[in-house]
């Protein structure tokens, strides 16, 4: 008849983990997509102003980065304690944005052009000269759209 | 007599997950996962030709002067104050409320959805810098006049149609634009009081 084997005591079955490293590799490259990796080397440190009326940077593609700051502590030997202006991966001059947007530009779209934005990462402690130089250097090169890049005030 | 069959031994691959986990909390902790955000401006274009820009005339009363100086003293229109006090000082100039001689003059309008109003067009606010002024409260008096010009956008969208201004549907938006229209001009810095 009927074999009811209640001697062996009943085990609790084990667990299957057998997924458990799919299932963490699933949310890993969930975040590599997500995130977006820095694509430039940060040669200057800065802390962005906080502010209140702040908008999002919309498309990434459409925008360039111009940062200024103090070089970092690798460079405060070369470059002096002074603010200076990196442009892509190297320190540049006033000069040189106008060139810089030119060439930003070229590497779009066509279609995408007018919609160029400029996002000015800048430290607090920057002096307004060197700010009001590049700006006069954006409207020269007809990059109108700029973004003071900044923190939320809380 | 049978030989029993081997069996390959399976890896254990018990440790994949912490070797994973260990992955993803690197992914984490070197990512940041803020979005940018900014003030967004739009510089005016380049001047053409230098006999044109002579040419406009703005009268005085049409104009708010805010400076700033090396030493990030705030002078908005011909007295010191805070920069906390702007935004009320900027909000009661741009809409003008009680038709004062020295604020910006009325002109009608005729703008879709809120019919004939009366609307201080011409008004400029004017933001002079020094090259020494500090950047942090140069974007602090820009956050302020942004702030404002949103304050009473807002205003006049909830008293109009009755929901804040994000919310409105296109031609809302546009037709409060033209209500306050965002007129912040940025003069060449001078380099009076003190050097850099």
């Amino acid at each position: 008849m009927g074999k009811f084997n209640q001697s062996g005591g009943r085990e609790m079955p084990e667990l299957n983990t057998s997924s458990l490293p799919d299932l963490i590799f699933t949310l890993l490259f969930f975040f590599m997509i997500v995130v977006q990796l820095r694509d430039v080397t940060l040669k200057v440190q800065f802390k962005v102003p906080q502010g209140t009326e702040l908008e999002k940077l919309e498309k990434k593609s459409l925008v360039s980065f111009i940062y200024v700051g103090k070089p970092t502590n690798e460079f405060i030997s070369k470059m002096g304690s002074d603010s200076r202006i990196q442009l892509n991966d190297k320190f540049a001059d006033v000069s040189e944005v106008q060139d810089y947007i030119a060439q930003e530009r070229m590497g779009m779209k066509e279609e995408d052009q007018p919609y160029m934005q400029v996002s000015l990462k800048m430290d607090k402690d920057t002096k307004m000269g060197i700010i009001t130089d590049i700006k006069q250097a954006l409207r020269q090169a007809y990059a109108l759209k700029i973004n003071y890049s900044a923190l939320k005030r809380q | 007599m049978a030989r029993k069959k081997r069996k390959v031994p399976q890896t254990n691959s018990s440790s994949t997950a912490d070797m994973a986990f260990i992955l993803l909390i690197f992914f984490l902790i070197t990512t940041s996962m803020d979005t940018d955000r900014g003030l967004a401006r739009l510089l005016p274009p380049p001047p053409q030709n230098e006999q044109k820009q002579d040419d406009i005339i703005i009268k005085e009363r049409n104009v708010l002067q805010v400076r700033l100086n090396s030493q990030n003293q705030l002078l908005c229109g011909s007295d010191y104050i805070s920069v906390t006090q702007l935004r009320e000082k900027a909000k009661e100039f741009i809409s003008n409320p009680t038709d004062a001689t020295d604020m910006p003059e009325k002109h009608l309008k005729n703008i879709p959805l809120l019919g004939n109003c009366m609307i201080t067009s011409n008004h400029v606010i004017s933001v002079q810098t020094d090259r020494g002024t500090s950047y942090d409260s140069y974007f602090y008096v820009q956050n302020e006049l942004v702030g404002a010009y949103n304050e009473l956008r807002n205003e006049l969208a909830k008293s109009k149609f009755g929901k804040p201004y994000d919310s409105c549907s296109k031609e809302q938006q546009t037709a409060v634009r033209a209500y306050y229209p965002m007129k912040i001009s940025e003069a060449e810095p001078k380099n009076y009081g003190g050097k850099k």
